[in-house]
């Protein structure tokens, strides 16, 4: 088979398939945290903590009470986003008349809290969870072993962006979401409840690093601290795809994924700060990001 | 006589520290249009912006249909049956020209149906697909306009509808305002451009630092056109 640079192609392709999983984990979350921003400005600086939670609460949900990964891919999310409700009812929605800054401010300290609490219970070694039976094993692609449950994390990321996609930029509901990014007073002043609607999106970009929580349980050992490791590189992701853009933060996510992948094979050493260096460059040539309009 | 539509009564109101409307008041009866003329800086913008609630820091009385509405928020405002055609038109870049129609939700039973509403600004149909800020300016303000009739809302608050637009399209305008007037619409337009107001409107309230100075018929127009033109400063 062909070799490039001296690369055999099993290490080329398993280190861009490696790229692609964690690249689905940084289009979740960014996607999740441009819908938030979009609409209410604030940087959800507890993202990372809330993905945290989407594991920890699938791995609850099967250790205290034997429910399994195909439902807490649905009831963990739900439960996280219902946090994410709370949180921006009682506190987040107190500040939006003060400047961004005090959304960040706050939502930063509550990852710490989040994370100090899940510390405290369960320490920091982590807690295994088992890949469901459907998704054990894997395919030999001739090239390649591929884990089945790592396709389908990949499969269930880009089914988890595309409908979002879908929903914000083709249906009435999303019409209202956009209209009330570009001008909340007069969306209000049509009649809409928009308060609720910052409400439930706040919500649903939660619920989002949840899902991308529960993909992550199996893959990753559940420990209080696996949100603050990924999402600092998450909001590079979004900075470099530029805030608030719904298809900027899926491309980004899955693109820097990628490139990521391709720098351990070329050059390892740079793989852990490659998209540092490229948020870097974006931030001095084009600062609203690659996919972001200039205000 | 019947209750106004509309009744405004000590309406004042401020940005922030800026007391800009010193006690505003008019009625509106209900299928009339009336104007708000005025100098620029006069408080025709804020009245509507405070009947609509935007304006929040507000005191005196708005009664809508019977329904004191000076407490309320914008978006039970609307609910009562009060649209906004916003100066700046407000129009959204981020959906198309069918998607910023079909924004504001149904009120009420009575607005116009989808149809009806393509009649009257056929460009609208043709590119219902198109973004909506890509529209010309004048196609902008139809689809202002339009959004606002589907609605069921009974009492249009239109600021400015003309404003920098070619003739043709103030003619357009004039002829859209008679139609809605004939469709039981009641509306109250903040005009500059006089000539204009006085073709379409019933009634004239000459707004100056904050407060209704003077109230013409519009039968009476011709006869007040010195006083008019002292009050605008034409």
């Amino acid at each position: 088979m062909f070799e490039l640079l001296g690369i055999p192609p099993q290490v080329l392709l398993g280190q861009l398939l490696l790229g692609l999983i964690n690249g689905s984990f940084y289009a979740v979350l960014s996607l999740g945290l441009a819908v938030i921003f979009g609409l209410l400005n604030i940087i959800n600086f507890s993202h990372g903590a809330q993905y945290m939670m989407g594991a920890f609460v699938a791995w609850m949900l099967l250790a205290y009470l034997g429910i399994g990964y195909w439902w807490a891919l649905i009831a963990s999310p739900l439960i996280v986003g219902a946090t994410g409700l709370l949180l921006e009812r009682f506190a987040l929605s107190r500040l939006y008349k003060l400047d961004h800054l005090y959304g960040l401010l706050l939502t930063f300290g509550v990852a710490l809290i989040i994370q100090g609490l899940f510390r405290n219970y369960y320490g920091i070694s982590g807690q295994p969870y088992q890949i469901p039976d459907l998704l054990s094993g894997g395919q030999n692609l001739g090239f390649m072993y591929l884990p089945n449950y790592r396709a389908w994390v990949v499969v269930a990321s880009v089914i988890a962006c595309l409908g979002t996609w879908f929903m914000i930029e083709k249906t009435r509901l999303g019409a209202y979401l956009r209209a009330a990014t570009e001008n909340p007073v007069l969306v209000g002043a049509f009649g809409i409840n928009v308060p609720r609607m910052i409400m439930l999106t706040y919500a649903f970009g939660v619920a989002l690093a949840g899902f991308a929580g529960v993909l992550a349980a199996p893959i990753y050992s559940v420990n209080p601290n696996m949100g603050a490791d990924l999402i600092i590189v998450v909001f590079a992701v979004v900075v470099i795809g530029g805030m608030g853009s719904i298809l900027g933060a899926i491309v980004t996510g899955y693109g820097l994924g990628l490139i990521e992948g391709l720098t351990r094979v070329f050059y390892p050493e740079g793989s852990a700060v490659v998209i540092f260096v490229i948020m870097a460059i974006v931030l001095m040539i084009k600062p609203e990001g690659l996919f972001g309009r200039a205000n | 006589m019947t209750e106004p539509l509309l009744k405004v009564r000590d309406l004042n109101g401020w940005y922030g520290e800026s007391h800009v409307l010193h006690g505003i008041d008019f009625d509106v009866r209900e299928g009339e249009v009336v104007t708000l003329l005025g100098r620029n800086g006069a408080g025709k913008t804020s009245t509507l912006l405070a009947i609509m609630g935007i304006l929040s820091k507000r005191t005196g009385s708005v009664v809508y249909s019977g329904t004191e509405t000076i407490g309320m928020e914008p978006r039970h405002i609307a609910r009562q049956g009060i649209a906004l055609c916003p100066e700046e038109r407000g129009i959204f870049a981020s959906l198309s020209v069918e998607e910023n129609l079909m924004l504001p939700p149904r009120i009420a039973d009575g607005g116009l149906a989808l149809n009806r509403i393509f009649d009257l600004f056929p460009n609208l149909h043709e590119r219902r697909r198109s973004q909506g800020t890509k529209l010309s300016g004048g196609e902008q303000q139809m689809l202002a306009i339009a959004r606002i009739l589907r609605t069921g809302a009974r009492l249009l608050l239109l600021d400015e509808p003309t404003e920098g637009l070619a003739p043709v399209i103030v003619q357009q305008i004039g002829r859209t305002i008679q139609t809605l007037k004939t469709e039981g619409f009641t509306v109250v337009l903040v005009e500059q451009n006089f000539r204009f107001a006085a073709s379409v409107a019933d009634r004239h309230h000459v707004v100056d630092q904050g407060r209704v100075v003077d109230m013409i018929d519009g039968r009476e127009i011709d006869a007040n056109m010195d006083k008019l033109h002292a009050y605008l400063g034409v």
